[in-house]
């Protein structure tokens, strides 16, 4: 198990985001957690790469806790991460091929022809080789996110983390980034995990999912199975439903008594 | 009543905390920060070239009028020959360092903290430390580095172009002799007030720049929220900058 989350609990000012959460990633998997807005799946990330620990529970990174661990040994777990952030998190005052060439220089004393050749080779994998030399303003969002791809890809990680990748992509560009997902997943045998909600296109690529709600694993399994659930709340989410145990509207006073006192 | 001002100190005493451990963990990044002189120099570049325009104009302005009113006060005593001694110490020790501060806080200072504050809005510095670089290290301490090296260099920049309007002001215009305008400044003024100038804009770089960096660095990662720590690196910049000011002016006084 290259991630896994144990009876983890968490809260933010007194608000438990996580009550007992279970999850478990395997090596070589593509890994999807589902779940509406709102229910934790960024700080699911945040436990995961150890910028926040567990109130209770263990978060074990490669058999290690992380609650347990210095900052050092935290970086060290991190060097075997990567991620995509949801808007690419590029460094503006770098070019596409110093925000790619960034990790390499940091952790490493390579020559600087080796890291040439590494990051346009990082590059071409995601198509833009030839997109080097622009500054971060200069990309559309899907750009972004591929030149972000690239930067996660180039230290070689384990496990790849992938913060709602398809978010604001136009067609052309999610069928890009679902193919780079499976392709590093198959080609490299890189780990991943996508938290994301769109579930039609994480059903295609991935091979275990988690759906997240109410501070917990409300369901997992394969695509398929999440589909073929009893649960009301899984049902819902998949199909995408207004109606449900998931209430569209937050919590608010009756609507016509509400319409009439503005009124008066 | 009691429970606001109790709070108003509780808070003050929780932010002084604050930057005091946040200025230690900088401290401890700043030799590995310096092992990279390329990024504090980039900085020295950011936060001291391009503040030189604003530096040189209003030091030239603040020697003018210096030269003006000291011309003014001086002749009523009969004793207009002392301008260039009084212009020089008035800079030296005072002014150069003081407005330097202030002025830096406003330009350097509020683009330090605006940059850091949206390096934070956009993900930039989790970005890095997911990436295993410790952004305490390669954000954080070049930029502190840069503006307490920067403070000195443009403090004594300020000084030398006050003393060029003052000596314009009080020479050219209101005719006080050339040769006794520098020869009572050479008398007048010591390395002591040399060094008195040059340790207080050391300290105010150390505290405008810690500032700068610390409200940038946790400014809430909103638009709003940068806009905030930004209007607070410029208040507490400048009380602080006047308070650090009084503190050192007494101190060199005992001495």
């Amino acid at each position: 198990m290259v991630i896994d989350v144990r009876d983890a609990y968490y809260a933010v000012g007194g608000r438990a985001i996580f009550s007992g959460l279970d999850l478990k990633v395997r090596r070589g998997h593509i890994t999807a957690v589902m779940g509406p807005s709102g229910t934790g799946k960024t700080t699911l990330l945040r436990l995961i790469t150890g910028q926040i620990t567990a109130d209770r529970g263990q978060v074990l990174a490669f058999g290690q806790d992380m609650a347990t661990l210095s900052s050092a040994e935290v970086y060290g777990v991190r060097r075997r991460l990567g991620m995509l952030f949801q808007n690419g998190a590029l460094l503006t005052d770098m070019d596409v091929f110093e925000n790619v060439a960034f990790p390499v220089r940091e952790h490493t004393d390579l020559p600087e022809p080796l890291i040439r050749r590494l990051v346009l080779t990082k590059l071409q994998a995601v198509g833009l080789r030839g997109a080097a030399d622009l500054m971060p303003g200069e990309l559309s969002g899907g750009m972004a996110r591929r030149v972000a791809l690239a930067r996660a890809i180039v230290m070689d990680p384990e496990v790849l983390i992938y913060d709602e990748p398809f978010v604001g992509l136009d067609p052309i560009s999610l069928g890009v980034i679902l193919r780079l997902i499976k392709h590093m997943n198959s080609a490299l045998g890189i780990t991943s995990i996508v938290v994301s909600h769109d579930v039609k296109e994480l059903a295609s690529i991935a091979d275990d999912s988690y759906l997240l709600a109410a501070g917990r694993i409300a369901a997992s399994g394969t695509p398929a199975e999440l589909r073929a659930s009893d649960s009301a709340a899984v049902r819902q989410f998949m199909t995408g439903a207004a109606e449900g145990p998931v209430a569209f509207h937050y919590p608010a006073p009756d609507y016509a008594t509400q319409l009439l006192a503005a009124d008066e | 009543m009691a429970n606001g001002s109790g709070s108003v100190l509780f808070e003050g005493v929780r932010r002084l905390g604050a930057v005091t451990i946040f200025l230690g963990q900088l401290l401890a990044q700043c030799l590995p920060a310096l092992a990279r002189p390329r990024l504090v120099v980039h900085q020295i570049y950011n936060t001291g070239a391009r503040s030189l325009i604003i530096i040189m104009l209003s030091g030239l302005f603040v020697g003018m009028v210096l030269g003006l009113q000291g011309y003014d006060l001086l002749q009523r005593f009969g004793s207009e020959e002392a301008l260039g001694s009084a212009a020089a110490l008035g800079l030296l020790k005072e002014l150069g360092p003081v407005v330097t501060a202030l002025l830096f806080a406003g330009r350097a200072g509020t683009a330090l903290t605006s940059e850091i504050g949206l390096m934070r809005a956009t993900d930039q510095l989790t970005a890095m430390e997911i990436m295993a670089v410790d952004p305490l290290r390669y954000v954080a301490a070049p930029r502190f580095l840069g503006g307490v090296i920067a403070m000195p260099l443009l403090a004594g920049i300020f000084s030398v172009i006050g003393l060029y309007g003052a000596q314009l002001i009080g020479v050219a215009l209101m005719g006080v002799d050339r040769g006794v305008f520098w020869s009572q400044m050479q008398d007048a003024v010591s390395m002591r007030n040399v060094t008195e100038g040059l340790v207080k804009s050391l300290v105010f770089g150390i505290a405008c720049s810690l500032i700068a960096v610390h409200e940038g660095y946790h400014a809430e990662p909103t638009a709003a929220g940068v806009g905030l720590a930004t209007t607070r690196t410029v208040v507490a910049s400048s009380v602080i900058v006047l308070l650090l000011d009084y503190v050192l002016t007494a101190g060199f006084l005992q001495r």
